[in-house]
């Protein structure tokens, strides 16, 4: 096959990173962009402007990271960004997160579509709060895939010793990790290049793969979840046409398992079952959908089905409940999340309103203490709260399903996103 | 044992339509903006997919700056006629005649930036409560950032330090009276996948952006095409070469490449070892460093 038709079964990984200004993040992604051709020629010469304006000795890979005038001025990273490269093998999406403490927020929000987290250690510190805290929000985000770079070994004289100390601290505290399955240890010096793209001569001790490598080959098919068939319809089709005139589908985008043409599916709220009369794409007809395809999907029978509803099977169905224990992140810098406040609650199509009926506590991000007697939450804060909400909700844990265990939590005032949950 | 892998493009068509549905949703009048460029071409392809058998429920809008290419005005009405979907076109020209907008002067005069006014005189005269851009995350740094569902204050601006966090599938686009959004449902396209994309639905796209001879003038680093916009200045010879477009807006700050990629797979072939964005013709980006953030702030697309 020639390489201009690999895209054809190229696939996807999502990944995020995390990292404070020295820990050498952007210089890896530089460095992985640069490797893998995905600078061009218009943005080294942006950067190698900018480097010289600003006075920097070296072109200065880390400008290519910084995406605002207003962060440029000041030096920093205020949001999450999304940058791009392929290999002929994967798409890769990359959340880039600022790592300071007062962006938990960002880290949040980058891990929530990721299927990896990329952690960066430096090999002469080992690990820090820092990997702890990105750690944590990385496993309470449900990323299973973890790859641990411990960088700058090219300091450290590439010791096999200093890579092997750092990898057992690592591995101590994660053993408390609840989500995460696969932690790939790669020693890397992002700088010189060691163990990025290609495997390093000065680490022959070293039997893994390069990190590119690596985030080519890890498998994420498995990680959703093809069990429990959930489909949250989104918008009901209705061509009010000559030609389609009693055409009813309902679309939406499959959220978990798998369903096919003739499959028995129950309806929620309204309980009433049916069956599958067909599955399509566009005009195109399909046997069968699952996570995440966006279908349109015909029933047998006329049943009043809306935004807001869920498709699932009668001998699987969510939980249903108007009361969720959950965990949250809050956002919101100007407002603290207290007893008995109220949101605007958003939950796959649906959306309710919610009730906070109890703060059971808060983890502090850096100790990952529990921390009980807590009577509300500050921006950045992360801890566990029940909610009672206007109408019963169709749903999973996180745990088993990411897109029916999550929620927003929206100002029914301002309409700011003021929080993230995860259903337990 | 069925596999259940897709491939990159099969996601990204399935986040893009969940996107467009999302927004017929949310919205009480959303609008489609589309410039017969291939990024909005895509998108509303996308759009037939996402809402088939129906019509697209949402009119179509174009911010005419007067200085067109031919061919994109034709693409976009016979395409438009072909969907039967309503066009809302709003004129740089009338802005400029009412006086909200001032024409810029000088030789590089561009009407890049007085779109921002025109879209946004569009989006109030029509009461559109958001706007469908093909803009994508990859095309230049200030994008980067931007959400799916971008926010903008009742005076259109963009505000990049209080944008709403998006997490999971969950898109927040409540707002008050008088605001509106930007949805950009191609945000994780790459200008290759969107080649790629073209190829594989069979997407067809004006012919500007295939090899063919025009008559071009070199200028501040662009091949512009002559035409009555674009008149050779002195110091200026016209040649005629073979050239192809890897973006389409306005004439005057569209530059083309040389190339002789007649065919899709050409075109491909041809992106894949390019090394040079697709902006990096645009001249309306090379102002200034911050130029794309500046007109963002503005209300530019």
């Amino acid at each position: 096959m020639t390489e201009e038709n690999n895209y054809l079964d190229m696939d996807l990984l999502r990944f995020t990173t995390a990292g404070s200004v020295d820990d050498g993040k952007s210089t890896l992604i530089g460095r992985l962009f640069h490797d893998t051709k995905a600078i061009f020629e218009d943005q080294l010469e942006a950067i190698e402007r900018s480097s010289k304006k600003r006075g920097d000795e070296h072109v200065n890979l880390a400008l290519l990271t910084d995406g605002l005038k207003a962060e440029r001025e000041q030096g920093i990273t205020i949001d999450v960004a999304y940058r791009y490269f392929a290999t002929p093998k994967r798409k890769f999406i990359i959340a880039d997160t600022p790592g300071h403490i007062q962006y938990t927020r960002n880290m949040v929000t980058g891990a929530s579509t990721a299927n990896l987290a990329l952690i960066l250690v430096d090999a002469r510190n080992g690990v820090v709060e820092q990997t702890r805290r990105h750690t944590f929000i990385a496993d309470l985000l449900g990323i299973k895939h973890i790859a641990v770079c411990i960088n700058k070994m090219d300091l450290v004289d590439y010791d096999e010793k200093v890579y092997a100390d750092v990898q057992q601290q690592y591995r101590d505290f994660a053993s408390r990790l609840e989500n995460v399955t696969d932690l790939t240890f790669i020693p890397i010096s992002a700088l010189k290049g060691d163990n990025v793209v290609d495997r390093s001569e000065n680490m022959t001790w070293f039997e893994g793969p390069s990190l590119l490598y690596h985030l080519e080959n890890v498998y994420v098919g498995s990680d959703a979840n093809h069990v429990d068939a959930r489909f949250p319809v989104q918008w009901v089709i209705r061509p009010h046409s000559d030609k389609h005139h009693d055409f009813r589908g309902f679309a939406g985008r499959v959220a978990g398992g798998v369903f096919k043409t003739g499959d028995e599916v129950t309806v929620l709220p309204s309980g009433f079952s049916t069956k599958i009369q067909k599955i399509l794409s566009g005009d195109e007809e399909r046997e069968d959908a699952f996570y995440p395809q966006s279908v349109t999907m015909l029933l047998e029978d006329e049943i009043d089905v809306s935004r807001g509803d869920m498709l699932a099977k009668p001998n699987n169905q969510p939980r249903v409940s108007q009361d969720l224990d959950a965990k949250v992140c809050w956002f919101s810098v100007t407002k603290k999340l207290t007893k008995g406040a109220k949101f605007i609650f958003r939950h796959t199509t649906k959306e309710a309103q919610a009730i906070v009926s109890e703060i059971r506590y808060k983890v502090d991000v850096n100790s990952l203490r529990k921390v009980e007697e807590v009577d509300h939450f500050d921006m950045n804060e992360i801890g566990r709260i029940c909610l009672r909400v206007s109408q019963p909700v169709f749903h999973d844990t996180y745990r088993r399903n990411r897109n029916t265990g999550s929620f927003i939590l929206v100002d029914p005032y301002t309409n700011e996103t003021l929080a993230a949950g995860m259903i337990i | 044992m069925r596999n259940y892998n897709l491939t990159h493009l099969d996601q990204l068509e399935a986040e893009a339509i969940f996107i467009l549905r999302e927004t017929a949703a949310q919205f009480e009048r959303p609008g489609l903006l589309f410039s017969g460029g291939k990024d909005s071409i895509v998108m509303a392809h996308l759009a037939q997919k996402a809402f088939a058998p129906a019509k697209i429920p949402f009119p179509f809008v174009h911010v005419d700056t007067g200085h067109n290419f031919v061919e994109t005005i034709d693409f976009r009405d016979c395409f438009v006629e072909k969907l039967g979907i309503e066009l809302i076109v709003g004129r740089v020209q009338d802005s400029i005649d009412r006086g909200t907008a001032v024409e810029e002067t000088g030789p590089d005069a561009s009407r890049n930036a007085l779109q921002s006014v025109t879209l946004l005189e569009t989006i109030d005269g029509e009461s559109l409560d958001a706007c469908l851009g093909g803009g994508r995350r990859d095309e230049e740094k200030a994008r980067a950032k931007e959400r799916f569902f971008s926010h903008r204050d009742a005076f259109g601006q963009w505000d990049p330090k209080n944008q709403r966090p998006e997490l999971w599938n969950l898109f927040n686009g409540r707002k008050s009276p008088g605001e509106n959004f930007r949805v950009f449902p191609l945000s994780n396209w790459t200008e290759m996948d969107v080649w790629q994309y073209a190829k594989i639905e069979k997407i067809e796209l004006p012919s500007l952006y295939f090899a063919h001879e025009r008559e071009i003038v070199e200028r501040n680093g662009s091949l512009l095409a002559v035409s009555e916009f674009v008149i050779p200045r002195e110091n200026e010879t016209p040649t005629k070469e073979t050239v192809r477009f890897r973006t389409i807006g306005d004439a005057t700050c569209t530059g083309a490449v040389r190339s002789a990629a007649s065919t899709l797979d050409e075109v491909i072939t041809e992106v894949a070892a390019s090394r040079v964005t697709e902006r990096g013709s645009r001249t309306d980006d090379r102002r200034s460093e911050a130029a794309m953030e500046d007109r963002k702030k503005q209300g530019y697309f």
